[in-house]
């Protein structure tokens, strides 16, 4: 579709009245757009952008809302996660959101979706070619725990002066006995800029080295865009004897028995009793649906029927 | 070989506005050799010496440094990507108070390897190997190794930032009051340690202090400031034992013995 066509989508598709298409106006989604061309340009590196006010408060994803209102338009199909789940508040809001505004498609299928917003999670599904992946960011300087001023951290990144970083790893290494960092790995862009990943759990880190999708990052409260464009090289910072290493789960999923997915720990009762069950609910709806089975599942469908 | 100085500044100026911290600084440094500079406060001393760091700017004059690679560097001129190189591995800064010039939030073993990590050394059980050694060659408990500087004395925060500085060997270590704010047998030892160490890996250095018992003890070499000119310079017993400029002969009866 080209882009005139887009837009005469988009205004056929007549949002609430009284609102822009996206919420935002058009001069504000040009500037968005531009940082985020520069950021694509430069794999990795922040780009400062005027962030706006959004109808939702700072933490709760403007930076990712920005981004997924700049790129949006009338033909795609939108798909919103928070912590892998489609059906969590954040998640649900941010989706009626867009589809008060805008007025497109959505769906929980990673597969269908050309537009992915998502909080902590990547999905399980590897994606495709001509998906976009928007990530909500909180913090997005990797050095800021190390050195406070910004003025000095940019000029570390120019200079690449990234040996700090692995200070911190040497921490994790000397109180745990592992590197311990569990959520938002630093990771090195493209050999070139070190990147805060979002606080995505690391077991989905190695997920964003040569993705097919192309991957944004908007931090709305610190007004930073950056981007892993596809096919990008992607580092997980580590040592030669303690190399990067994702976590791992005693069992498999309790509903779809899948061994290969990110696991969330679900207390059921005051007794010691849980169950692992798939973060991703897409993912493991879909396996359920193809026959898969955990040991907490409930039995098969046509079973039941009889 | 005809040796070389390893650092020669020439010309030296540097003032706040109106008000001139250096004058017209000039000295050489050859390897291996302790430069002592002496002065009252306000002469000057710290404000040459962060020049000479390219911490502060300076305004006119050159800072010649002859690297190890034999290639001789204008640090008042060089690329910015240069100097920090330079000043993470060939140099080091000991500064007055430990609290700036270490890592308070990270264990004694994390700040000495800082310099090795940034220089890409990517093993962990080297990097803890080479920290306890120098744990041991700064005389802290190897046992430390995983406390916080915090929780350290402050002649033993001292010795953890020398011992972070000298990690990478470098070639230069300029001190601004090593023993400032220390008790006296503290100081004592410290200065004790420092002549060893100077020996032991023939580093070239530069201490700034307004002690001329420690300059007396540390420094081969001395230069007198005062208003930010140097008034006087020399051998460093020969100064002492015989000032020549009115200042310093003020400065050498001032001192209180015991």
């Amino acid at each position: 579709m080209t882009l005139q066509q887009d837009y005469a989508a988009n205004a056929a598709q007549a949002p609430l009245e009284g609102y822009n298409f996206a919420f935002l106006d058009e001069q504000t989604k040009r500037m968005i757009r531009r940082a985020i061309l520069k950021a694509v340009a430069i794999p990795g590196y922040q780009v400062p952008f005027g962030s706006r006010e959004m109808p939702l408060p700072y933490g709760w994803g403007t930076g990712g809302m920005q981004v997924t209102a700049a790129v949006i338009g009338g033909s795609d199909v939108l798909k919103v996660i928070d912590q892998g789940a489609d059906d969590t508040t954040n998640a649900v809001s941010i989706r009626r959101f867009f589809v008060r505004m805008t007025n497109v498609a959505t769906t929980e299928k990673t597969r269908d979706a050309t537009l992915i917003q998502t909080r902590h999670r990547v999905p399980e599904t590897p994606l495709h070619e001509g998906q976009i992946l928007v990530y909500q960011v909180p913090i997005p300087e990797p050095l800021r725990w190390l050195e406070p001023r910004e003025t000095e951290t940019r000029k570390m990144h120019a200079l690449s002066e990234y040996g700090v970083m692995h200070v911190k790893l040497y921490e994790d290494i000397s109180q745990h006995g592992h590197i311990s960092t569990a959520y938002d790995y630093p990771v090195l862009v493209n050999g070139r800029y070190m990147m805060r990943c979002s606080p995505i759990p690391k077991f989905d880190t190695p997920k964003l080295h040569m993705n097919a999708a192309l991957q944004l990052f908007g931090a709305g409260r610190e007004k930073r865009i950056y981007a892993v464009p596809p096919y990008t090289d992607v580092k997980p910072l580590d040592f030669d004897d303690h190399p990067f290493e994702v976590e791992r789960w005693p069992e498999a999923c309790a509903l779809c028995g899948s061994h290969d997915s990110f696991l969330d720990e679900v207390i059921l009762d005051d007794k010691g009793g849980r169950m692992f069950v798939c973060s991703d609910t897409d993912y493991c709806g879909e396996r359920q649906a193809a026959g898969h089975r955990g040991h907490m599942a409930a039995p098969y469908k046509d079973e039941a029927a009889e | 070989m005809i040796e070389m100085p390893l650092l020669s500044v020439e010309g030296l100026n540097k003032s706040f506005g109106r008000q001139p911290a250096c004058r017209d600084v000039t000295f050489e440094l050859w390897p291996g050799e302790v430069l002592g500079i002496v002065g009252e406060s306000g002469s000057g001393k710290s404000t040459l010496l962060n020049a000479i760091a390219g911490r502060v700017g300076i305004d006119s004059g050159r800072v010649l440094y002859r690297t190890a690679a034999d290639q001789i560097v204008d640090l008042a001129t060089a690329q910015e990507s240069q100097r920090r190189h330079l000043m993470r591995t060939e140099w080091g800064f000991v500064q007055q108070h430990a609290r700036d010039g270490l890592r308070m939030d990270f264990s004694a073993g994390a700040n000495i390897g800082e310099r090795l990590m940034a220089l890409g050394q990517k093993h962990y059980g080297n990097l803890r190997e080479t920290a306890l050694d120098w744990m041991q060659a700064v005389e802290i408990p190897p046992e430390r190794i995983d406390d916080l500087p915090r929780t350290f004395s402050g002649g033993m925060q001292q010795r953890l930032q020398i011992a972070r500085n000298l990690v990478t060997r470098p070639r230069i270590v300029l001190m601004d009051e090593p023993t400032g704010g220390l008790d006296v047998s503290v100081q004592a030892r410290l200065l004790d340690l420092l002549r060893r160490l100077v020996q032991e890996y023939n580093v070239a250095v530069i201490v700034v202090t307004h002690d001329l018992g420690v300059a007396r003890l540390l420094a081969h070499r001395l230069m007198v400031m005062r208003r930010g000119q140097v008034v006087e310079a020399g051998l460093t017993d020969q100064l002492l034992d015989d000032p020549q400029h009115a200042y310093t002969q003020l400065l050498v009866s001032s001192v209180l013995s015991v």
